[in-house]
């Protein structure tokens, strides 16, 4: 079924539409082979770029839609509910583009972001290193000032889109302060010394390519540092509050999903003489999962309208994401439920959409640190 | 070389359609409308022919109000304008009665070719291009998979059940395609923004200079004398393969008179 939406205005309803047609007939068909073969659909997001998804969030004068956060959002809950793993590919992107676009000098927005927002390109987003998770000030990685360039060494770890990017943003050390010693590089991927691993064998999303990159002595221009030497750590920060808005949406998306494959099966499959809806038991079941699921829409939503009014929304979205992937985990759970034993076989795709939930919990921030963001808001307020 | 598309809005493949009671019509209000299908090969056609040679696309469609959202639909795959024929007189024209409104209407637009698609898939009657082509006096050239233009030459690959002919004809033309010809894009999201401001006509009967009496239900040649629901599936019939399955089978299909 699709979701009932409260849309802002006449493009943003057309923009659904569309959304929901290439959701339909261009995600959804090829979802669980993609998976299944561990399988990046590079094409399908080039689609999606020349349609323009790749730019939404983003000022028009740099190729951007122009689009609220508010409406971009619930683009990327459409297609998360077509295929999580390409719903996270415009997430990532678009969080890839941010410390240019916000930090950025208008110079290097001018030569940058067109190209960036204009769909044929896909970015990533570089802070973690195997060392380095929660505490991401602790990172190692090195970028030592040379001239007119600066010299790139270490390795980066959980790259989405490790190896399938065409340009990377890096958090790399320029000095020993913990806080203040990180800056931000904008590495194109043919940068020499660049190398991409082998991608990880994970659980689920697994279309969605994560690799670590080792940076042996890439030298990249000066004007490819993002803000001044020292932003880094602000600027990650600040772009993981919009991406952290992003998987609430797609966990939001994916657990719709669930829920609509729960309510469907429920209908049909009958036990003791009546359809399994008709037992309370269940329907408690799948009435719990949609209160949850509307409460996460609702959250994120709340969180994406602070933003476009240009109130801070930090803690907001933390809290969405706390919110809206814990519900996707539960939701996704009692969808297997619903199903029986059906539901634990690759026959049905529910069981995929619990070993997708899984990660959401996880990267951009554990749900751990989404509460430990919250609770120091808490205590710094009066 | 400017190109019409007649782009004609049908009613959702994915949803289950009806007549109404009242007048044996097709309900084009209760159900959702998206653009034919094969009209969005033709658009498409069109695009890439005005990429290759330059000129202008228009859009004409004949319908009632809602199928704006068609057109603009067309518009935001990349159509330059849009001519809208609309009045409730047109409401329950038959094919004959459509491509003399169509005719007419074209009439008011400056074109060297016209192309559609083969057929629509409420009515998949697939004369339209025909009758077009007869009362305007253009050359035909259906069931196009491949179409090129060289000046005012215009030659198609036409589709046969057994490969194709080719076939050639000058401007002005008529051009029908089948599914085979390309791929049609989407529209992009900076597409639908432009649309909106693209030029979009609307001609009543009046405008279009076109008769009441040779449209709609009364000016229609034919019309439904009845109809009734599609009958229930049946179950099937299970055959089991003792050694004669074939047999049997063969029996059931000429009980059926398929065989
Ligand atoms: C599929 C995938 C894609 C990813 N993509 C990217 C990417 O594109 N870019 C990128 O930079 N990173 C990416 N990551 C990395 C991700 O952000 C980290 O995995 C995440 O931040 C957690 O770090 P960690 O794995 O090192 O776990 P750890 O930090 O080692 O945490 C282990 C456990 O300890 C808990 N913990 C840690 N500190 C505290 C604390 N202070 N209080 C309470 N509990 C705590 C955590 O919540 C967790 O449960 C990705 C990860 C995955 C799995």
């Amino acid at each position: 079924m699709p979701v009932e939406r409260v849309l802002p205005s006449d493009e943003a309803c057309e923009l659904i539409n569309l959304v929901r047609e290439l959701a339909r007939d261009e995600l959804a068909p090829h979802a669980a082979a993609h998976e299944e073969r561990a399988e990046f659909p590079r094409e399908t997001v080039r689609l999606l770029g020349r349609a323009g998804l790749l730019g939404l969030a983003y000022p028009e004068e740099y190729g951007g839609g122009g689009m609220p956060y508010e409406v971009y959002l619930q683009v990327l809950e459409e297609l998360a509910s077509a295929w999580a793993a390409v719903a996270l590919a415009v997430s990532v992107h678009t969080l890839s583009c941010y410390p240019v676009a916000a930090f950025g000098t208008d110079e290097q927005r001018k030569s940058f972001l067109p190209d960036m927002l204009g769909g044929e390109l896909l970015g990533a987003y570089s802070l973690s290193e195997a060392m380095s998770g929660s505490d991401a000030g602790s990172l190692q990685a090195r970028a030592k000032r040379d001239g007119d360039s600066y010299v790139l060494s270490g390795t980066k770890a959980w790259v989405t889109h490790g190896g399938t990017a065409d340009y990377y943003n890096v958090f790399c050390r320029t000095s020993d302060d913990a806080r203040g010693g990180v800056s931000t590089f904008l590495v194109p991927a043919d940068a020499d010394g660049l190398l991409p691993q082998a991608p990880e064998r994970k659980m689920g999303l697994r279309s969605s390519p994560t690799a670590q990159i080792v940076l042996d002595n890439v030298r990249v221009p000066a004007d490819r540092l993002i803000g001044n030497e020292g932003d880094g750590m602000r600027i990650a920060l600040s772009a993981l509050d919009g991406g952290r808005l992003g998987i609430s949406a797609i966990a939001t998306g994916l657990a719709q999903s669930a829920l609509d494959a729960a309510v469907a099966w429920a209908k049909e499959r009958q036990q003791f003489g009546q359809r399994i809806a008709d037992f309370q038991g269940v329907s408690f079941l799948l009435a719990d999962m949609a209160t949850g699921i509307e409460a996460a829409r609702a959250g994120y939503l709340a969180a994406a309208r602070r933003r476009d009014t240009g109130l801070p929304y930090g803690p907001q979205a933390a809290m969405s994401k706390l919110f809206a992937t814990d519900t996707a985990m539960r939701v996704t759970t009692d969808a297997v439920q619903v199903f029986g034993g059906y539901g634990y076989t690759t026959e049905y795709p529910v069981e995929r959409y619990l070993r997708e939930a899984k990660v959401m919990q996880i990267f951009e921030g554990t749900n751990q640190i989404q509460r430990l963001v919250i609770g120091r808001h808490l205590l710094s307020l009066r | 070389m400017n190109i019409v598309v007649c782009v004609k809005q049908v009613p959702d493949t994915y949803e289950e359609k009806k007549l109404s009671d009242a007048d044996k019509t097709l309900d084009r209000e209760s159900v959702e409308g998206v653009m034919n299908e094969l009209d969005e090969y033709a658009v498409e056609e069109a695009l890439r022919l005005k990429e290759a040679h330059g000129g202008e696309v228009t859009i004409l469609t004949m319908g009632p109000e809602k199928a704006v959202e068609t057109i603009r639909k067309a518009l935001s795959m990349g159509a330059d304008s849009a001519v809208h024929v609309v009045d409730p007189a047109l409401h329950g024209s038959d094919a004959l009665a459509t491509s003399y409104a169509l005719a007419k209407a074209l009439g008011t637009i400056e074109h060297d070719l016209v192309i559609l698609g083969v057929e629509s898939t409420d009515a998949r009657m697939s004369v339209i291009p025909a009758m077009l082509a007869e009362r305007t006096g253009a050359a035909q050239l259906s069931f196009a998979r491949k179409v090129e233009v060289d000046g005012s030459t215009v030659k198609i690959e036409r589709q046969t059940d057994t490969g194709y002919d080719v076939v050639e004809a000058q401007t002005p033309a008529i051009v029908s395609v089948v599914e085979k010809i390309n791929e049609p894009r989407y529209p992009s999201f900076k597409g639908i923004m432009a649309a909106k401001k693209k030029p979009l006509t609307t001609l009543t009967l009046a405008d279009a200079g076109i008769e009441a009496s040779n449209v709609g239900l009364s000016g229609s040649g034919t019309s439904v004398a009845e109809f009734a629901a599609r009958p229930p599936k049946q179950a099937g019939t299970i055959v089991k393969d003792e050694g004669d399955g074939g047999v049997k089978l063969a029996e059931f299909l000429a009980s059926q008179k398929i065989i």
